[in-house]
């Protein structure tokens, strides 16, 4: 799954898809790129279980699947992700000299 | 009415820094140095207060990225060994929810001549998070949190 958000554009188009459901011409609007790629990211998405897709008539619709991952889940990984990023930031902290005085 | 959930995770988490454990140990003990790292951006800060020690407090709240949803974190600090190791519980407020409430122990370990750092997070997390407008935002939130740790990674 996280192979399937390792890309921008499929990360636009699940944040998109966060604010409801869109057609396949909806999500391809904002992203500059053919038709043919939008459909492959999409098949990606598809394939990880995070998107789903349905064609009435001649519209494909689109919609997150949100029990891919439970929220709790998300919110642990967010927790996660959160002490990572922070920890990263600490690191470039003690990169810098030290200051002058506190040595 | 809310339903009620609660679910329990324990993660840890290990990094290695250049810096004697000493350096390591300052930048979380001094106000000025943890804010240089541990929060979010000064323009989205709202307050920071911390009294180092055991018993005393910690707070910190900070608007969610881009919108006007009050992040508010507690702690409440239980054990403090200078250069070795501190204990605090947290509290994570969502605007008025509840979402989590967990125990998180900071080790510093000497490796050479730099530390090793681990965090282990033992976590609450709880039914604060469980509906639609939070369930959006975590999902925004998770998701441009893995976008930034991808591109930095």
């Amino acid at each position: 799954m996280f192979q399937a958000l390792a890309d921008p554009t499929r990360r636009a188009m699940v944040e998109r898809l966060g604010h409801g459901p869109a057609s396949v011409s909806e999500l391809a609007r904002p992203l500059a790129m053919s038709m043919p790629a939008v459909l492959q990211h999409l098949q990606m998405l598809e394939a990880s279980g995070l998107v789903r897709s349905e064609k009435t008539g001649r519209v494909r619709t689109c919609r997150i699947e949100p029990e891919a991952l439970s929220l709790a889940e998300q919110w642990i990984n967010a927790r996660r992700i959160e002490w990572q990023r922070r920890l990263d930031r600490l690191g470039d902290y003690l990169d810098q000299p030290e200051p002058q005085g506190k040595s | 009415m809310t339903e009620r959930n609660t679910v329990h995770a324990v993660f840890t988490i290990e990094r290695t820094y250049a810096a004697a454990p000493a350096r390591v140990f300052a930048a979380w003990a001094d106000k000025e140095a943890k804010s240089r790292w541990f929060g979010s951006d000064k323009s989205a800060e709202r307050l920071r207060e911390m009294d180092f020690r055991v018993g005393g407090r910690e707070r910190l709240n900070g608007l969610w990225h881009g919108d006007d949803v009050l992040v508010r974190f507690e702690a409440h600090y239980f054990d403090i060994v200078p250069n070795e190791r501190i204990v605090y519980a947290y509290d994570m407020y969502l605007g008025d929810r509840h979402i989590s409430v967990s125990l998180a122990t900071v080790e510093f370990k000497s490796a050479g001549t730099g530390t090793r750092l681990v965090v282990t997070e033992q976590g609450a997390f709880l039914d604060g998070y469980d509906d639609a407008g939070s369930r959006e935002q975590g999902t925004g939130w998770l998701l441009e949190k893995l976008g930034d740790s991808l591109e930095a990674a």
